[in-house]
């Protein structure tokens, strides 16, 4: 079947089998920021924004996604010119092996979308389903932190 | 911060991660982010038995799927013995191992594999393969591995470098010091515990992944996921029997190791395929043949015996191991030998030491390298039985390992006696700064105003807990590293490492340490590593190796590289060679004048007398130098329910100088983490039959961002003479702490002794209502 999806700002379409995850069809065609660690949704490590929120791209059926709009972190920077949560994960610290990074920064972003003055608590809920094995979520949480700092001083949203 | 360290540029600042920009904006940067025109996907059929022999194979079926591009049993491979265990050569484990073998020791042990057009039809191959297994009595316990008419695991004959095959043992190690006997005999206190720790995973997000294709050369490229791409290289070459020129490893950026990868576990499969086939071939373990069939951390049951002066001397102390290496002997006799040879120059003083031990084999998961590697089993019962020793004495727990650690200009006879499998190498401490360690965290957590005061909230109590711990900075005289540093004519610099950056940051740090040297930023290096092609030979990341032993060979590469410059530039400067210093990408004489760097590689490479400013160095350590860590954390015991909630948690480590602060705290941060997941949480279930039933990250719970507790992590620096730039090591020690200091908290809090990992409400509670009897 065909299915039509804006992925990244750019309207796409592609033959999709019925039961095919749309993690799958994310990597097939490209967007390798897209991880797997699991298949099974229990890491995150797939998260991409599906219409504004994260999603893990491992449990969905791409056909279920058909006519949606796919934010992945290749997405998320202009050129050279990082998103703040980008900057702030950098500048934390808060990136160590890398894998979990691209799922760990759009759920990031999905949060301060939605309550762009997060609490502790707030942030350590939102990320509870992103797993990091290297860091211990010290720095992430730091980094979240910075980036609604960032975010607030008048640094571009999504 | 050291005085020594105050003076340096690059050394000691928090600077982002070389690799960083590619990580968050997530370029193609990993293994399986590589897609290459008609890609074979390699899928692996695991054994359903715990041991068995394979009386036939029919792959008939499979290889007539249209799709199918080979399938690979032991009939059709080579049956070389070797080690996947990626260590130096001679490798000190067993050479126990086939690519196939009509013999499955382990469920999930290789049968066959499958390399298709696509998953789907690798799958429906393997389920298309007839094999007749002839199923074999298996030993699914430690304590029925050495039982009197025991099943044989390894029954061959060509497997060298087992201790004693017909009894299951892989490994046996015993060291003495004084005469242990005589010492308790003359002791005025003995304390004795025996701590059991359970089969755990590494689940680096990214499981293992190869992708290998052959070369415009026709030579084998394995792009692999894997932490010591030079010893994959050798261990390949054995493996299929192929000239070692015919392989080349390339790792990228790799999602995570802690020692799982430092094993050779899938590269000679996916190469064997190439090969055969001429075409790419992928193979990646999912998460659930991850947990069953990759490498966990060795099971050991420990005991400790202490013996103390009334002062609280020690005066004995004895060790014995038992650890559970499973199918195969992967890191089996170092792993043991690290129990003994990583915790007992902790208390040097105890002039009667006994270290003795066996490794043996299992038909259960296979034991492998895990950060920590040893120490993390020993540190647990011998920080219990520190801490009842002081309850005992009636001392302070903190008071007792004052005057019993090792301490700045001190040795311990362990050093030299118990090494890597073999006699270790003698040495003196040259950095320590424990003491304000212990200070620090003690006086962080509130020590004396909450230990023994069983604040109670509702059902939860409190309780506080602490311990101690060293580790090393590489294998000493066996590790080896080297990098070669070549300078480009704008005054940038290729550094070429064969060290591996597994994601702990080893590309940035290292990078760093040469920036110093030459007085350049860091954005002036450009950083190739881990190319057996492209960059020069190193042991690779385990054993807290990088910083230490692959940094000093940076630096030094760098320091000759500055010695050419300075010779280039003498003359432009109009003075001497010795008079001139490194700063801001230039070269300063001492009247002040200057001129660039890249003034300096012109003239090397255009005008007079033109060659290369380039070095290569390399480095073998002639010592370890200990990190040394003090432990404070504050648990909350559930008397009602069992549970424990950790309520902060304080690690004060002296790691020498920090060369990247932030990332030397992300070191400790991350082992301590993982380290409280395998104190609380993480059990490999096996099953009756010898299964893993819980192969998924929603069985098996590793920490997430709400299970973390308030933590400080604190770095005491001091400066290591013997390491580049006065630094030593972080990357292990980390995950030795949580276990015997949650224990020790526990017991602060309810009075009981928790002997068994994970310390789940169900065995704390049981503690506690024995305890009440």
């Amino acid at each position: 079947m065909t299915i039509t999806l804006t992925i990244n700002g750019r309207e796409r379409k592609f033959e999709v089998d019925p039961g095919e995850k749309l993690l799958e069809v994310l990597r097939r065609e490209g967007y390798m920021s897209v991880k797997k660690g699991c298949g099974t949704g229990d890491c995150g490590a797939c998260a991409i924004l599906l219409n504004g929120r994260s999603v893990n791209s491992c449990l969905m059926f791409a056909a279920k996604a058909d006519g949606g709009e796919i934010l992945t972190v290749e997405g998320l920077a202009t050129g050279e010119i990082l998103h703040p949560v980008q900057t702030a994960f950098l500048a934390e610290g808060a990136v160590q092996c890398g894998y979990c990074t691209p799922g760990m920064v759009m759920s990031t972003v999905d949060l301060l979308t939605r309550n762009p003055d997060p609490t502790e608590r707030e942030i350590r809920e939102a990320l509870s389903g992103n797993l990091c094995r290297c860091t211990g979520y010290v720095k992430q949480i730091r980094a979240v932190q910075r980036a609604a700092e960032l975010m607030k001083d008048g640094e571009p949203r999504v | 911060m050291s005085d020594r360290a105050k003076n340096f540029a690059t050394v000691g600042k928090s600077l982002r991660k070389v690799d960083g920009f590619a990580l968050v904006t997530g370029k193609p940067e990993f293994v399986a982010d590589l897609q290459l025109p008609d890609t074979l996907h390699v899928k692996i059929l695991g054994s359903p038995y715990a041991h068995a022999r394979i009386t036939s194979i029919d792959v008939t079926a499979a290889e007539a799927i249209p799709g199918v591009a080979c399938v690979l049993t032991h009939l059709n491979t080579p049956s070389t013995r070797h080690t996947t265990a990626g260590q130096g050569y001679p490798e000190p484990s067993p050479y126990d191992s086939r690519m196939f073998e009509d013999k499955v020791r382990f469920v999930g042990d290789r049968v066959a594999a499958v390399a298709a057009d696509s998953e789907a039809i690798a799958e429906a191959a393997l389920k298309a393969i007839r094999v007749q297994y002839e199923e074999l009595p298996a030993v699914l316990s430690m304590d029925e591995a050495r039982r009197e008419g025991a099943p044989v695991i390894h029954d061959e004959s060509d497997s060298p470098g087992i201790y004693d095959a017909a009894r299951n043992i892989v490994a046996d190690v015993d060291i003495d010091v004084g005469d242990v006997k005589q010492g308790f005999t003359e002791s005025d206190e003995i304390v004795e515990f025996t701590c059991e720790t359970q089969y755990a995973q590494h689940t680096p997000i990214e499981t293992h992944v190869v992708l290998s294709y052959l070369d415009s050369a026709h030579r084998l490229v394995l792009r692999t996921s894997t932490q010591v791409p030079f010893h994959v290289r050798r261990i390949v070459a054995q493996t299929l029997g192929i000239p070692m020129q015919q392989i080349r490893v390339i790792k990228p950026r790799i999602g995570g190791g802690f020692g799982t990868k430092q094993e050779v576990l899938l590269e000679d499969v996916a190469g064997w395929v190439s090969l055969q086939t001429g075409r790419p071939a992928l193979l990646t373990l999912t998460r659930k043949e991850e947990f069953e069939a990759s490498r966990t951390r060795h099971p050991m049951r420990v005991r400790v015996k202490l013996g103390a002066k009334r002062d609280g001397r020690l005066h004995a102390i004895e060790m014995e191991a038992t650890s559970n290496t499973g199918a195969y002997g992967s890191h089996g006799l170092t792993v043991l030998a690290n129990t003994g040879s990583k915790t007992l120059p902790l208390y040097n003083k105890a002039p009667n030491a006994h270290f003795y031990g066996q490794a043996v084999y299992t038909n259960l998961p296979v034991g492998g390298a895990y950060r920590g590697y040893g120490a993390t089993q020993g540190y647990f019962p011998l920080e219990t039985a520190m801490d009842e020793m002081a309850v005992r004495l009636g001392m302070d727990p903190i008071e007792l390992r004052r005057i019993n650690h090792i301490q700045l200009g001190e040795t311990s006879p362990i050093f030299e006696k118990l090494g890597e499998g073999r006699e270790g190498v003698s040495q003196t401490v040259k950095s320590c700064e424990l003491p304000r360690c212990i200070d620090i965290g003690a006086e962080r957590i509130g020590w004396t105003k909450k230990r023994g005061k069983r604040l109670k909230v509702g059902s939860w109590v409190h309780g506080v807990g602490m311990s101690i711990m060293m580790q090393g900075s590489g294998i000493p005289e066996i590790d080896m590293a080297a990098a070669t540093l070549k300078m480009n004519e704008d005054g940038s610099f290729n550094l070429l490492m064969g060290a591996t950056d597994l994601g702990t940051g080893s590309d940035t740090i290292l990078a760093q340490i040469a920036a110093e040297v030459l007085g350049v930023s860091l954005t002036k290096m450009l950083v190739t590593s881990s190319d057996t092609d492209l960059t020069p030979f190193d042991v690779g990341a385990y054993a807290s190796s990088t910083t230490y032993v692959s940094g000093m060979a940076v630096q030094r590469a760098a320091e000759q590289v500055r010695d050419q410059i300075f010779g280039v530039a003498a003359p432009m400067l109009g003075a001497s060679a010795n008079d001139l210093t490194l700063r801001d990408d230039a070269v300063f004489a001492a009247s002040g004048e200057s001129v660039s760097l890249a003034r300096v590689c012109q003239r090397a490479m255009y005008e007079t007398d033109q060659f290369q400013i380039g070095a290569t160095a390399s480095c073998v350590p002639h010592e370890s130098p200990a990190p040394f860590l003090a432990n404070f954390a504050e648990v909350a015991v559930n008397t009602e329910t069992g549970k424990v909630r950790v309520v902060h948690y304080v690690a004060a480590v002296d790691c020498g100088v920090a060369i990247n602060p932030h990332m030397a705290e992300g070191q400790m941060e991350g082992a301590i983490v993982n380290g409280i997941g395998y104190a609380l949480t993480e059990e490999m279930i096996l099953s009756s039959k010898g299964r893993v039933r819980n192969p998924s990250l929603f069985d098996y719970k590793i920490l997430g961002m709400l299970d973390v507790p308030p933590m400080d992590i604190i770095l005491v620096e001091s400066y290591e003479p013997t390491g580049p730039m006065g630094a030593k090591s972080v990357g292990e020690i980390g995950i030795n702490g949580p276990i015997p200091t949650i224990a020790n908290a526990i017991y602060d809090a309810v009075g009981v002794r928790l002997t068994q990992t994970p310390f789940t409400p169900e065995r704390v509670l049981e503690a506690i209502k024995e305890a009440a009897k």
